[in-house]
């Protein structure tokens, strides 16, 4: 087999043996929520987590959705679930989202909200906990920003610690 | 499943996987059909229609890739398509490569996956972060590590899997990945050396990552009356299948992919595969993570619930063994750039069952074949039957 494909390193760019162009596309976007999320984001704003309940499939959700994917209704019901929750899985990250090397690591997790039916979690970070302490079914609640802080976004949760 | 026609791949080809690549994006997908068409001996003027393959328009910082990509497609003025499901992508690809001929309209189709990672600065990486939800996930920052180090976390968990268990597949495909021409990260490398690398996320390991990539990939796909004709070695296309789980994927189960399991069994159905733990020789399950090969063998239902870690200890999963697995060295050795990885290995069952992988080769002739790949967001599983 015959290969084709020019491997190139730092140097022959450095040196302006290859040559390059650069490019820094600015696109901005304003994302309208929406009726699931905004309703789901207002809560936040108010210290308060809300699910949705679909009643043909019995689940609770979260975070909550104007219709029922499942069973393609939007006959739902919104639920005021409790701020706190289970880890159903974690990890300690050492990279940042841009692939930097970080001394403290973030502590992401995957909460299952008490009040939504099992399974159903969120995407949130932990803190305040020694990360070797931190197990899957340990129990966390949430820690918000001042009320006079919060925004309307999901970090209106600062992030979840064990209790 | 009312298809119309056999479908075989008559050709193969790629280009070398590498961190980064001197030639643009057309440059490559152009090196990986012109082989393609050279291991047929067939012309662009062969082809009836292209299928081109390609994950994020953001790592390329190019808009509307599939147009970009044209003319190194080779689809000038023919009937032409990009297809999309993010890391699946690879393995899509080729099956709208078979619906196309399946269907009749079509007597060829050129099916060519491309990526180049590296022109995302300074680290892809933060291309990744466009892919989590806008609302409820962007603002923690998240990165791609993140959702592999809590799947496998929750894999290894719910079964009781330690971690080298999962290294033990690190070791397996980048020592295969030796005797592949075309691999990037090739080496020898111990047990030892996977667990003491250094912990990007935990439980996840810097030797248990695929590396980003610049490479291509193609395939020739031809009807059964064509096929005879080109080549006195066709590999028959004998299933496909393909399914999305939903894209909250906080809401599921992560222990185990459901919707690798309901492609699988779409491909097997269409295939007549009853027991795929007997009936596939080889396997080339999507194993960007080291942990990812053992989920999605389990997914193809060749192993049982929380079983693949066993195999792989046993060495049934070596290139010798009773089940080969990503023989190619896959995306940990071979390299990722994304679409053209999962096409690597439909090339891989190709040369494979042909009797042409050369160092690699799998002993004992081998007649069938599975190839999968994986993506979106953790959410869909895209499957490949084949045989010869």
């Amino acid at each position: 087999m015959h290969l084709k494909g020019t491997a190139i390193s730092k140097q022959d760019l450095d040196s302006g043996k290859v040559l390059f162009t650069r490019g820094d596309p600015h696109a901005h976007y304003t994302w309208d929520t929406g009726i699931g999320i905004g309703r789901y984001l207002e809560g936040l704003r108010k210290g308060k987590i809300f699910g949705t309940h679909c009643k043909k499939c019995n689940r609770t959700v979260i975070p909550p959705r104007a219709f029922c994917e499942l069973c393609f209704s939007s006959n739902i019901e919104w639920r005021h679930l409790k701020d706190t929750g289970v880890i159903n899985t974690f990890s300690i990250c050492y990279v940042s989202w841009d692939a930097q090397r970080v001394q403290t690591p973030y502590l992401p997790a995957v909460i299952e909200i008490d009040g939504a039916s099992k399974g159903h979690g969120i995407l949130h970070l932990l803190d305040e906990v020694d990360p070797k302490l931190i197990r899957i079914g340990m129990k966390v609640k949430a820690v918000w920003k001042r009320p006079e802080e919060r925004t309307g976004a999901i970090t209106d949760i600062q992030y979840f610690k064990p209790y | 499943m009312g298809t119309k026609g056999k479908v075989a791949i008559v050709g193969a080809g790629m280009t070398r996987f590498m961190r980064r690549a001197q030639e643009t994006p057309k440059e490559l997908a152009f090196e990986a059909v012109r082989a393609a068409l050279d291991s047929a001996q067939m012309t662009l003027g062969d082809i009836d229609c292209v299928i081109h393959g390609t994950a994020p328009d953001a790592f390329d910082g190019i808009h509307m890739k599939g147009e970009y990509l044209l003319d190194g497609s080779g689809g000038w003025q023919k009937p032409y398509m990009r297809g999309y499901v993010g890391g699946g992508t690879g393995v899509f690809a080729p099956i709208q490569g078979w619906y196309h001929i399946a269907s009749g309209m079509f007597e060829t189709a050129l099916v060519v996956c491309e990526e180049k990672m590296s022109s995302c600065q300074p680290h892809p990486q933060g291309a990744f972060l466009t892919i989590f939800d806008n609302m409820t996930e962007r603002p923690l920052k998240p990165n791609l590590l993140w959702i592999f180090a809590l799947e496998m976390n929750r894999y290894m968990h719910t079964y009781g899997i330690k971690l080298e268990d999962i290294a033990r597949v690190s070791v397996k495909n980048k020592n295969n990945a030796l005797h592949h021409p075309a691999a990037q990260l090739g080496k020898e490398i111990t047990l030892n050396e996977v667990l003491n690398s250094e912990v990007l996320a935990w439980p996840v390991h810097r030797e248990m990552v695929s590396p980003t990539s610049d490479g291509a990939c193609a395939v020739i796909l031809a009807s059964q009356k064509r096929a005879k004709k080109i080549t006195p070695k066709p590999v028959w296309i004998t299933g496909v299948g393909w399914n999305l789980d939903t894209s909250y994927w906080t809401n599921r189960d992560l222990a185990y992919p459901q919707y690798v399991e309901n492609a699988a069994r779409m491909a097997y159905k269409m295939a007549g595969i009853r027991e795929p733990k007997k009936e596939i020789h080889i396997a080339e399950p999507y194993d960007p993570f080291a942990y990812k090969e053992l989920h999605h063998l389990e997914g193809l239902l060749l192993a049982d619930k929380g079983q693949a870690p066993q195999l792989t200890a046993d060495g049934v999963t070596a290139r010798t063994g009773n089940l080969p697995v990503c023989p190619s060295g896959g995306l940990l050795g071979v390299g990722n750039p994304i679409a053209a990885a999962g096409l690597m290995k439909v090339c891989e069952l190709f040369w494979q069952l042909r009797g042409e992988a050369g160092a690699r080769q799998v002993p004992g002739k081998p007649h069938t074949g599975v190839a999968q790949a994986w993506g979106d967001l953790m959410q869909v599983g895209t499957v490949i039957t084949v045989k010869n």
